[in-house]
């Protein structure tokens, strides 16, 4: 997981930017008594083509309780354009981007144009609930958030392990996801252009992080925007460092009160 | 005369595709043909496809209703999993696939045209072999050989809605005049972000041309009339 290689993307036309996580297998029921939401499925989450009495599907919850163990992600979309956060990347994610691009590339074989990224979300969101429906499958213990910017404007979605996949304004999986949502939930995000954006997102990175429990991280951001034309790219190394340094000074203004 | 009422039905026809600003206006005549005989001389050749995309359809009439019926249901499906209207690109890129994976066993020329809200009206030809050209204006079937000199005159960019239909149906009662496998009515659709409007012209309310016209002050109407009375002694 400290393999921090720069966020997986595409580049075509329409250009959506693919950053996933995932992590270790959910560890054995015995472990799990302390978690919060905590129910030891005792027989019942053996088999993801097994339902439990209250109607609930344990292997789908242990593959998001795995995204839930990762580093955080966070994307958020400006008025023009999208912002993502990655702090850690992982494997089952290559599988996923893999499939994306090669849905893209057939619906544009097909239809002879770009494909948008509702409809992209969609199929990976169906693929990632395809494996959620056989015994011989097992979950992907990945989240995806996907930007994007197709004719209707940039545009950020979500899919999770379960499949469900939604258009958000701001988004946030991994460890610190809860806290990450707060900030961003702070942020007036129709009124943020992208590079501001980068900076709001580069500390609550940093906000997250805590320095005794968390192992050393490294910030990486990805962006699409009129800046970048359109197209996805690691966002610029002067502006990284820029909002790296303004995410410090931030914390230190907080710790110094 | 031969008559061979089993020939397959082609559509001799003339169709015609034209953009003006806000939308396109689609026309066609409607002559259908076995041989010699006309099968159908009140034929719809403008057929719908979507709400916002119609085709026009020439060339084997068997082979272009089924590549429309086709094309029409996986319109619909795309709709539905879009959310939202399609484009009429997409369109002419399905259209385009069956068309040219087909190639062999297809006979059919076709026109696309419509209205989006991402691209406003556009016109795309699709002929033989497949292709797909994005253009002003399109012409095909029997009867366009006749009008490329016509449209190389009296085309011009950004006509209005009236402009552009007149020559519509100017450019198709002309080549109904000289194209024997042309004729009957003409048909025109007008599709815009308002919506889609069709007219029809019936064959004795056209434009008549040339030679249809009443000779007048012909030589041969002086000679083949009575000569004057021989004077009486």
């Amino acid at each position: 997981m400290e393999q921090n290689r720069g966020p997986i993307g595409q580049r075509q036309r329409c250009s959506s930017g693919l950053t996933t996580k995932k992590s270790s297998p959910p560890p054995p029921i015995l472990l799990r008594s302390n978690q919060k939401m905590s129910s030891i499925g005792t027989g019942y989450d053996l088999s993801v083509t097994t339902f439990s009495p209250d109607g609930r599907v344990f292997q789908i919850e242990y593959a998001a309780k795995a995204v839930d163990n990762s580093g955080t992600v966070v994307g958020i979309k400006c008025k023009d354009g999208i912002v993502m956060a990655v702090a850690g990347l992982a494997a089952d994610g290559r599988q996923i981007v893999a499939r994306a691009k090669s849905e893209a590339r057939s619906y544009e074989s097909v239809y002879g144009d770009a494909v948008p990224v509702k409809e992209l979300s969609e199929r990976v969101a169906s693929y990632v609930h395809l494996c959620t429906l056989y015994w011989w499958l097992r979950p992907f213990g990945c989240g995806v958030i996907l930007g994007g910017y197709d004719k209707d404007g940039p545009q950020l979605y979500m899919i999770e392990p379960s499949g469900i996949s939604y258009r958000y304004f701001g988004a946030a999986i991994g460890k610190g996801k809860q806290a990450a949502k707060t900030e961003i939930e702070k942020l007036k995000l129709s009124e943020m252009t992208c590079k501001e954006g980068v900076i709001e997102v580069a500390k609550i990175i940093y906000k997250l992080h805590d320095e005794a429990k968390d192992k050393a991280f490294e910030l990486e951001m990805s962006w699409i925007c009129e800046e970048s034309k359109r197209e996805h790219q690691k966002v610029p190394d002067d502006l990284l460092e820029e909002a790296k340094t303004a995410a410090k000074t931030a914390l230190e203004e907080m710790d110094a009160d | 005369m031969d008559l061979n009422l089993d020939a397959p039905h082609s559509m001799g026809t003339t169709i015609v595709g034209v953009t003006y600003n806000g939308g396109v206006v689609l026309g066609a005549d409607s002559r259908t043909s076995t041989g010699m005989y006309v099968a159908n001389r009140a034929s719809d050749k403008i057929t719908q496809l979507t709400d916002n995309v119609y085709v026009c359809r020439s060339g084997s009439a068997a082979d272009s209703q089924v590549v429309s019926d086709y094309v029409r249901y996986f319109l619909h499906q795309h709709t539905i999993q879009l959310g939202q209207p399609a484009t009429v690109k997409v369109s002419a890129n399905l259209i385009r696939m069956l068309a040219y994976n087909n190639k062999n066993m297809l006979q059919t020329g076709l026109i696309v045209g419509g209205w989006d809200k991402y691209e406003g009206g556009k016109i795309y030809g699709i002929p033989l072999g497949g292709t797909v050209v994005e253009q002003p204006f399109a012409i095909g079937g029997s009867g366009s050989s006749y009008l490329y000199g016509f449209f190389d005159q009296a085309w011009k960019e950004n006509m209005t809605k009236e402009e552009a239909e007149q020559l519509v149906v100017k450019a198709v009662s002309l080549a109904i005049a000289r194209d024997g496998a042309s004729g009957g009515v003409v048909r025109t659709v007008i599709i815009n972000s308002e919506g889609v409007t069709r007219n029809f012209y019936p064959g004795d309310k056209l434009q008549l041309w040339h030679e249809e016209l009443e000779p007048q002050n012909s030589l041969l109407d002086i000679l083949n009339a009575a000569g004057p009375e021989p004077m009486a002694m």
